[in-house]
């Protein structure tokens, strides 16, 4: 008897068919935040008066335990200032759902640092988005970089090991990257860095702070040098074309295994495309999340199989495919094309060949502070710079975060193998 | 050469040791009753709520395998009762071991 010696479908064929349940659910529990940080990707600030209530909250935790979900990925807005956030938390832990959340640190006090130090299926991430006070507070306001350092301080204390500080790379702090790794390593966290896109209020903001052309080569040297327990979400897949591919799945996983559930019970395809484009339905109003989530017209779409469009004949596109999808949309660039920051400088190229009157999708929903400094848009003045492809001895290590697509061991070393 | 297996791991831990057990073919083995599966149309996920580490089983007979090791009492006696092939079983044994290095298989001692 042989086993089936036909080519079968790989793991990214069938993830790209979009699966029955998420792997990388992303869960916003409030857009209420005592911060105003520029480069917010939901818009945060304002609590909305339709927040899901604790019940209905509970109802979706039965739903995920019922489809298998296995862990969610709580942010917001700040989840903790809800006042029934442990409730949750504790709701979902006990329900075969672990939470890994995302929080400024506002309310991790030595209390709150006990509790999940006591837990064991919770998991925190630390915002931080300089190694210092001043590039930081430049982004999150000022008093964030202290709020964000008593909260590692108070983690440490209960014994919390391998908490994350979740870094967002911009041209500001990609030169901090040695910096962080030694505050990670001092408060006996894992540092995970992810890519910043031009999502919610960082549409004002991402022409200029993303990374310049050759900080992108910077970053990834950088991984490929110390990328050895730096996490990183599987963000950068796309610059997997300066050299080997990048372990993970590489591919946008949008609506296929990645979602996000806003808190008025919105689903998105992604927790970086909260726009009228990407809602595929609520989970009030539509029958339920498993409902939503089998069978709304968006995800079917999303997981028909892609073209590849402009991108299709490029040597990278096995790696790269095309990038990301919600990077192109709010940078008003055509979704079947390169990204904003393709490694080979096509984006850059269609950047500065946008009309200058051109329009750019909004998110359509905001509730940042409306007392929020204005926020012009700036116009960008890109460096054109030519990119080597020079390959890497290694490629960095990388987890599943935000995109689902995480840590696989590299194929050969992980794989276990039949005759 | 065909992969049976994927490993991921949605946290930073340091990688379990596991039991460090060979797993002899001729001994009772049991997915550990912290693990979760989850049929999917290439296989099954497994999630292990410990560790946090998540497998891709990418054969449905490994994981048919996997669940009905609990009631045998030996890896080869599933390996009978599933009707696996002889020349079959040295992939599965392998796929098997790597389950219990990171700790979603354990030794059973309801068969001893
Ligand atoms: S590539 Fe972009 S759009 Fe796709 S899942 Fe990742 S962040 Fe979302
Ligand atoms: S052309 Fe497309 S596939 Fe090729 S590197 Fe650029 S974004 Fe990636």
């Amino acid at each position: 008897m042989t086993l089936a010696p036909e080519r079968r479908p790989s793991l990214i064929d069938h993830f790209e068919r979009g699966l029955d349940s998420p792997i990388c659910l992303t869960w916003e529990l409030t857009y209420a935040c005592n911060l105003s940080c520029s480069h917010c990707l939901s818009a945060s600030g304002r609590r909305d008066p339709n927040e899901l209530s604790t019940e209905q909250c509970k109802e979706i935790i039965d739903e995920l335990q019922r489809m298998q979900v296995f862990y969610v990925n709580i942010g917001g807005g700040e989840p903790t200032v809800r006042s029934d956030f442990w409730e949750i938390v504790e709701y979902a832990t006990s329900h075969d759902v672990g939470v890994k959340f995302s929080t400024n640190g506002v309310r991790i006090t030595p209390e709150a640092a006990q509790r999940i130090a006591d837990n064991g299926y919770i998991d925190v991430q630390i915002s931080l988005d300089g190694a210092t006070a001043e590039v930081n507070d430049a982004l999150r306001g000022k008093g964030s970089f202290d709020l964000a350092v008593r909260a590692m301080q108070n983690l440490k204390d209960a014994g919390v090991e391998g908490f994350k500080i979740s870094v967002v790379m911009t041209r500001h702090n990609i030169p901090q990257l040695d910096e962080f790794k030694a505050l990670a390593d001092e408060y006996g966290a894992t540092l995970r860095i992810t890519r910043l896109r031009p999502s919610g209020r960082a549409v004002d903001v991402w022409d200029d702070i993303h990374p310049r052309p050759e900080q992108q080569r910077e970053l990834y040297d950088w991984l490929v040098a110390h990328g050895e327990g730096v996490l990183t979400g599987d963000s950068f897949f796309h610059l997997s074309a300066y050299g080997q591919t990048l372990p993970g799945l590489n591919l946008c996983g949008a609506g296929r295994v990645v979602c996000l559930i806003d808190p008025v019970g919105d689903v998105y395809a992604c927790p970086f495309a909260i726009h009228d484009e990407f809602k595929a339905g609520n989970t009030v109003t539509d029958g339920g999340f498993a409902a939503v989530w089998r069978g709304a017209e968006l995800f079917t779409e999303l997981r028909e199989p892609q073209t590849g469009g402009a991108c299709a004949g490029c040597q990278f596109m096995d790696t790269c495919r095309g990038g990301c999808m919600a990077a192109k949309f709010f940078t008003g660039l055509p979704l079947d094309g390169p990204d904003p920051e393709c490694v080979r400088g096509l984006g850059e190229e269609l950047l500065q060949g946008r009309e200058a009157d051109l329009e750019f999708p909004r998110p359509s929903v905001d509730r940042s502070h409306r007392t929020s400094p204005p926020r012009p848009r700036a116009k960008s003045r890109p460096v054109p710079v030519s990119i080597g492809m020079g390959a890497p001895a290694r490629p960095p290590v990388s987890a599943c975060e935000i995109d689902p697509l995480a840590g696989f061991v590299p194929p050969g070393a992980a794989t276990a193998s039949s005759s | 050469m065909r992969g049976l297996l994927t490993l991921a791991t949605t946290t930073h831990r340091a990688v379990d040791p596991g039991s460090g057990l060979v797993l002899d073919p001729g001994t009772a083995w049991t997915l550990n009753p912290r693990v979760a599966v989850r049929p999917e149309p290439f296989g099954a996920l497994l999630y292990h709520f410990g560790t946090r580490r998540l497998s891709f089983l990418k054969d449905t007979r490994l994981v048919d395998l996997v669940t009905a090791l609990a009631d045998f009492p030996s890896v080869d006696a599933t390996f009978a009762a599933l009707g696996i092939a002889e020349d079959a079983r040295p992939g599965y044994v392998s796929a098997l071991q790597r389950l219990a290095d990171t700790d979603m298989l354990l030794p059973s001692t309801d068969h001893a």
